[in-house]
């Protein structure tokens, strides 16, 4: 542990189940670095100031927005990006409510609308449509007023309950 | 325009002794980072100043939420969902735990920290106004050792406060004394969601035959740093929960606050808005039976 300025530094995590190693400036954010060197672009950047949601992300199983963590600080952790979401057959029913609900316009928010949804649903898997608004609460959308958001995950955790 | 990483040097120590050792060596030159919810958006913007970052996020001594008889001792690296989640906090500091509920959206409060929120010394935190309210000390360590001070004097006034460059926060402790009062917290601001506070209350008391007893009050974004209404509070002592009463402490709540007109909101509108939310507690609580 000797800070080196401007100094590239070796990062291991895994991200979607997959052990990746980059060669990081340790300030870079997590946001960047998914984008730019591991390619999934999936993971937007909205605000770049943690108000939006956009380029959320799960560390750990917990909710974050990656624009605001150091590349470093993610060291040794277990990422999830839209990407994996996508890639998980359990919340196949979340990207089809988001369809059958008109949850999607534009789609810069759809991303981290739904890893939100799915940071939600893996802890409780009936809300309530007020459960659901806080869990999106840090999600910001311009297209949809919300409402059809707000339906999709709803509907998403009932399709889930019935199967 | 956004910081160049490159600029940055990065620690990264495992304990809590180290990154005081290294605040020892050059007390000046590191900032502390925690969960990077607010430091990350100044590397945004372009306005870190400072070029070393100490990365004291999830250091294990730092995260523990210890209870004993007395008091509950939170560690300053608990996270806003930390607080929530936390069973005692929920019971017996719902101010608290209101203040985390509505601290940013859901990612914030998994990344923000109590610590963080007390360095960062914004008049609007959310959880400032239920330390004042509750009387909490801060525990502040360094490589000297620890001292332990009471968190009303350790904002002295806009963004200053009496921590030492050497000198991390390492535990808020809150007394066990509260779970009888009646609590009362109310955040306003643009919208429910995400916003910054224009005014936030936290507010304590209790109602015994007849008479208020102990009501203590303390509000965010009034004021330079987070503020107590002493002269408020003091009125009210053995005073029955009247009109004419809550009148009053209306018009000396107003008067012991000093809001300011800034983006968020007008100084003449935050004047209306604490006298209304002091209004709201004391009624609300003088409708609360502490009389068994």
């Amino acid at each position: 542990m000797t800070p080196n300025r401007g100094a590239k530094r070796e990062i291991s995590f895994v991200v979607n189940g997959d052990h990746r190693t980059v060669c990081v400036y340790p300030m870079e954010r997590l946001l960047d670095v998914l984008r730019q060197q591991l390619s999934l672009t999936g993971t937007k950047e909205g605000c770049g100031e943690g108000e939006c949601g956009a380029c959320s992300v799960l560390i750990d199983g917990a909710l974050v927005d990656s624009c605001l963590v150091p590349v470093a600080q993610a060291e040794g952790a277990r990422i999830v990006t839209i990407e994996g979401v996508a890639a998980n057959p359990r919340f196949s029913a979340l990207g089809q409510a988001f369809l059958d609900c008109g949850g999607a316009q534009c789609g810069i928010c759809t991303p981290g609308m739904m890893v939100a949804a799915v940071h939600l649903l893996d802890r409780n898997s009936a809300p309530t449509m007020d459960d659901i608004r806080e869990g999106l609460s840090g999600n910001l959308c311009r297209c949809t007023g919300y409402l059809q958001i707000l339906e999709a995950v709803a509907e998403a955790a009932r399709r889930t309950a019935v199967r | 325009m956004r910081s160049d990483p490159a600029d940055y040097e990065f620690a990264a120590p495992t304990r809590l002794e180290e990154a005081v050792r290294l605040l020892a060596e050059q007390p000046k030159a590191w900032l502390p980072i925690a969960g990077g919810t607010d430091v990350m958006v100044q590397f945004a913007a372009g306005t870190l100043a400072a070029r070393k970052l100490l990365s004291i996020w999830n250091l294990p001594e730092l995260r523990r939420i210890e209870i004993s008889p007395h008091e509950i001792r939170i560690g300053a690296g608990s996270t806003y969902s930390d607080l929530r989640g936390h069973e005692v906090i929920a019971r017996e500091f719902s101010l608290l735990a209101r203040a985390a509920s509505w601290t940013g959206g859901i990612a914030n409060q998994n990344r923000g920290t109590l610590g963080g929120n007390i360095v960062n010394a914004s008049p609007a935190a959310d959880s400032l106004p239920a330390l004042l309210a509750y009387e909490a000390d801060l525990v502040l360590c360094s490589a000297r050792g620890e001292r332990r001070v009471p968190y009303v004097n350790f904002h002295t006034g806009y963004k200053q406060m009496e921590l030492a460059p050497d000198e991390l926060i390492r535990a808020v402790c809150l007394p066990r004394r509260f779970s009888g009062y009646f609590s009362h917290a109310r955040k306003v601001g643009a919208r429910n969601a995400q916003a910054i506070s224009k005014v936030s209350v936290a507010a304590l008391g209790r109602v015994q035959n007849g008479e208020f007893r102990d009501v203590r009050i303390a509000l965010g974004s009034v004021a330079p740093v987070p503020l107590r209404l002493p002269e408020t509070e003091h009125a009210l002592q053995g005073k029955p929960p009247e009109a004419d009463v809550i009148a009053h402490a209306r018009r000396l709540a107003v008067a012991e606050t000093r809001p300011i007109d800034d983006i968020r909101s007008t100084a003449r509108y935050r004047a209306e808005v604490v006298g209304n939310l002091v209004v709201e507690f004391l009624e609300a609580l003088g409708r609360a039976n502490h009389d068994k």
